[in-house]
This record gives C-alpha cells, sequence and structure tokens, in this order.
C-alpha cells in the first residue's frame, strides 16, 4: 500500500528549477534546437515516436530535449501527451507492398525481384570512431549522388511471395474481419496465446521496449524457445497513411509516414504441420531496424501454442513477454519505489519485530541466532 | 474522371506537398473569398493500421498525430483538409485550397496551375530519394568453398 506523503513543496520546485538549469547545460555551448534533435538524432526520435505509439517527430524531438536524452522518459512524456488528444479514427491499412523504399533487403535471397537497396546502413561499418564528428580535423561530407538513372524504389515485389508459390512457407491467415482489437481501448486479455489474438499481441509488441524484446528475441535464438530465423525481408520507407473522415464519405491521403518492416522465416520443428518455414512479422514507426526485427522474432516465438510447439523459454511465454514489455508501465512500477514509502516501511518494521518477538516466545529454549 | 476521385487526387496532394507551397500560391492569386472555419484547425489521432505479413489480418501499429480543418466559402462550399503533424496552417490552407477547387471559379486555374506545381514538388523528392538510393542497390556474390568442389 502507498500513502501519500504532503509537504515538500518548496524543495521539489527547487529540485526541478535546478532540472531545467541542468538540462540548459553550459551556457557557453549553444542550445540545441528541436529541429537538430528531429535531423540530427533521428534514429532517437523514430524510437521514441515508436515506443510511444505517436507517430509525431516534431514532438517526439520536444521530448527527447526535454528528458535531456532519456529517451524512456521521452516515451513517457509524449505517451501522456497522446491521452489529451482526440482520436479521429483508424487509417486504411497500410500498403507495405506499395512503400516508397529507401532500403530493403533480404538475408534469404540473394537476387530477389526489385534487387537489394541498402540505402543508409550502420551494417558493414568498422565501428570506429569518426573524430571529425567532433570538431578534430576537417569533416568532410561526402557528395550527394550523380544525377543519373534513378532507380524503382515503389510497388517492389514481396520477397517472401516467391517461397509461398512452392507451399514451402506457411500460407499468411485469412483477413477474416476489417477491425482489430485495441489495446488502448480494451486492456489485454490473457492468455492472449490463440491465433486469434495475434494482432492484439503484436500491436502490444510494436509498442514494447526495443531492449527489452531484443532480449527476448536474442533469448529464442540463444536456445530458450524455438525459433531459428533469417531475415527474409527488410524494408524501410515511406507509406501513405489513408483515412476516411467523418466529414467525407471517401478515403483521403492525409500524409506520408515512415516505417520499417520485417519479416523473418524460421524453419519449424513442431509437430503440427509438414516441414515448412514459418513466418514471424515486425512493423514499428521510422527508421528503427533492430525494433521490427526482434518484433517479428518474438511474434513467432509467441505462437508456440497454435504451432503445438514445446514452450520451453520464456519468449514463447505471452503472458510473460506482453505484460513486462512496456517501458511506461515497467518504469512506473520499478521507479515508484524511489518515492516515500516512510508508512509502509514502518509497517513493514513493526511486523517483523511482532514476528520475532512471536517467534522467541515460541521457542525461548532453543536459543536461536537472532540475524 | 469522377469528381470525387478528381478531388481525392488533389487533396492528396495538397496534404503531401509543403505548406509553403500552398501559401505562396494563394498569396500570388487575386482577392480570395473570405473563408469561415467550421471546425478546428485541431490535432488529434488516427490509429494507423497493418497487416499481419503485409496482407493478412489487420492489427493496430500505433497513432498518428493529425491536424483537420474545415472551412466554408460563402454558398456555403466546404472544404476539408487532413495533414499530418501538428500543422495548423497547413490543414487550413489545405481545407481552404478544396473550397476554393470545387469552385467553378478556380478548378480551371488550380487545374492548370496548382496541380502541376504540386505534383513537381513531389516528383521532386521522390526522385532525389530514389538517386540516394540508386548507388547502394548490391550484387552479393556467394563463394564458391572448399568442401564444394
Amino acid at each position: 500500500m502507498y500513502v501519500a506523503v504532503k509537504g515538500g513543496e518548496k524543495a521539489i520546485d527547487a529540485a526541478h528549477a535546478q532540472l531545467r538549469r541542468e538540462r540548459r547545460g553550459r551556457l557557453d555551448v549553444p542550445e540545441l534546437t528541436t529541429e537538430q534533435i528531429a535531423s540530427q538524432l533521428k534514429l532517437s526520435v523514430d524510437r521514441v515516436m515508436t515506443e510511444a505509439s505517436l507517430y509525431c517527430p516534431s514532438l517526439a524531438a520536444l521530448t527527447v530535449k526535454q528528458a535531456m536524452g532519456d529517451l524512456q522518459e521521452a516515451v513517457f512524456l509524449l505517451r501522456a501527451y497522446r491521452t489529451t488528444l482526440p482520436r479521429f479514427g483508424s487509417s486504411e491499412p497500410v500498403d507495405t507492398s506499395s512503400m516508397r523504399v529507401s532500403r530493403r533487403i533480404s538475408a534469404t535471397w540473394k537476387d530477389l525481384p526489385g534487387g537489394q537497396i541498402l540505402g543508409s546502413t550502420f551494417d558493414y561499418t568498422h565501428r570506429l570512431l569518426d573524430r571529425s564528428l567532433a570538431g578534430e580535423g576537417e569533416s568532410t561530407l561526402p557528395p550527394a549522388p550523380d544525377k543519373g538513372e534513378g532507380i524503382c524504389v515503389k510497388g517492389l515485389p514481396r520477397a517472401m511471395s516467391a517461397l509461398g508459390t512452392e507451399g514451402l512457407l506457411e500460407a499468411v491467415p485469412e483477413a477474416s474481419s476489417d477491425t482489430a482489437a485495441d489495446l488502448t481501448r480494451r486492456p489485454l486479455v490473457l492468455p492472449a496465446d490463440g491465433p486469434e489474438d495475434r494482432p492484439v499481441r503484436l500491436q502490444t509488441l510494436a509498442r514494447a521496449d526495443e531492449g527489452f524484446l531484443l532480449g527476448m528475441a536474442y533469448s529464442t535464438q540463444r536456445g530458450f524457445g524455438a525459433v531459428h530465423p533469417f531475415t527474409g525481408e527488410l524494408r524501410r520507407g515511406f507509406v501513405e497513411l489513408v483515412i476516411t473522415p467523418e466529414e467525407l464519405d471517401f478515403p483521403i491521403v492525409a500524409g506520408e509516414i515512415e516505417m520499417t518492416e520485417c519479416d523473418t522465416v524460421s524453419r519449424y520443428t513442431g509437430t503440427a504441420m509438414p516441414p515448412c518455414l514459418t513466418r514471424g512479422y515486425g512493423l514499428v514507426f521510422g527508421n528503427n531496424e533492430r525494433k521490427a526485427i526482434s518484433m517479428s522474432i518474438v511474434d513467432r516465438a509467441l505462437r508456440a501454442k497454435e504451432l503445438k510447439e514445446p514452450e520451453t523459454g520464456p519468449a514463447q511465454n505471452p503472458e510473460f513477454v506482453l505484460l513486462h514489455g512496456d517501458n511506461v508501465d515497467a518504469s512506473g512500477f520499478v521507479q515508484h519505489i524511489k518515492l516515500p514509502h516512510y508508512v509502509d516501511f514502518q509497517a513493514e518494521l513493526s511486523l517483523i519485530r511482532e514476528l520475532r518477538a512471536a517467534k522467541q516466545e515460541d521457542s525461548p529454549a532453543r536459543g536461536e541466532r537472532s540475524c | 474522371m469522377n469528381t470525387q476521385l478528381r478531388r481525392r487526387e488533389y487533396m492528396r496532394l495538397l496534404s503531401l506537398a509543403p505548406v509553403e507551397e500552398l501559401e505562396n500560391f494563394l498569396s500570388g492569386l487575386d482577392e480570395l473569398p473570405t473563408w469561415k472555419l467550421l471546425r478546428g484547425p485541431e490535432s488529434g489521432l488516427v490509429m494507423v493500421r497493418g497487416r499481419i505479413s503485409g496482407e493478412g489480418p489487420l492489427f493496430n501499429v500505433g497513432e498518428a498525430l493529425v491536424t483537420r480543418c474545415v472551412v466554408t466559402l460563402p454558398g456555403d462550399a466546404c472544404g476539408c483538409g487532413y495533414v499530418l503533424g501538428e500543422s495548423p496552417r497547413h490543414a487550413e490552407l489545405a481545407a481552404l485550397c478544396d473550397a476554393l477547387w470545387q469552385q467553378e471559379a478556380y478548378a480551371g486555374l488550380f487545374d492548370r496551375e496548382l496541380k502541376p506545381r504540386l505534383e513537381g514538388v513531389l516528383r521532386e523528392r521522390e526522385r532525389l530519394a530514389a538517386e540516394e538510393a540508386a548507388p547502394t542497390k548490391v550484387d552479393f556474390f556467394t563463394l564458391v568453398r572448399g568442401e564444394d568442389k
């Protein structure tokens, strides 16, 4: 039980004032603008949008600044702001097949139709410090590519379709409904382990903490669960957001959002189906590959019950994964223990004193050691 | 082309183009009719939905912040604007352009001048992105390993 305390307003105000000064940092260094954060710390912004479950780069950049770069605090700020807004409706499903891609790779098919486009990536870099970014020596920005023949970056065929035709790959489940369970309107109902629960599991994973999902995905690869994933296709780019507003009776495009999508395939080791490849799916806001890959692996792991696989790892347990991955929930509960708990703790102390006294009365002769 | 398709097409352009394009175009016009705000501009959420594996059952990915606005012109013509992000000015001008575009007096001019201008901006944006991507197109080779010989 948490019992509130009173007072402390002056000290709390002073602590917040100190926080604001510290956030500004040294006054002889120029203040960061939110535009700088949005454009130069874009991956932080993208992560905050995904975990806050709210796509808005300008506000996400503001929260990164306000939270002094603490991304989980930034997620909390954006999530909290989200609750103040009305919902205008739901979009048409985003058409990732017609995504205007800036990156698109497959680790399974070398010659996939449409080609592999690396786009910008940290992959294959040597992870050496670039001192020029610290202002030492001359910083050289590579020139933009020559005007040349552009390549086709729109409507690239899905890499996974190639395998489907041979029957080696499990079929995508049929879309049977034009609505989906919404975690923000109705809390998760456990056990959430059936195929019909996959949509709400995916919504939960999409907003889950990247580090948590990464750890879960890693655990299945190391043997706590039966996922042996390959990246069938990873694509990043822009999709149009299409909505049918209440003022109109036809769908319109409201804008373009950047998303990362990952399709993983993994060998099926259960008994419910003949040997084949099964699929996992990840889709997140912005440029967020680690998250999209982890999401697709964990999505696949959570289908253990449906696919009649031995359930041996935590990543295959929907209750474990779905209830512990949200960093606003988790951070709130873990961090609340630093707030005043004086009354609880006094109660704890007196309880222990009573228990010890009772025990001594029970067996005074045994002379038990005190600890 | 039917009116609805045509309207969908230019509403898309109005949302995707930068607000400065609308601002510049409108400021170059002679006197505009006075418009009234019927709704907003106000921001709110749209739940972004995806499909499992891109083509299966629906699921909710997360929300996007949008700004919307509805304007009326004298004579009760209405225009509607929805844009991504916190952009009240953009939503209002998109709604105004939508309203004007439906007027016979403006439709020709908008088709002749605004439409190609906005299409050009979007084409240029896509061209630059495709040019950035082009040199990163990769062909990997698999190597024949000793044991395969």
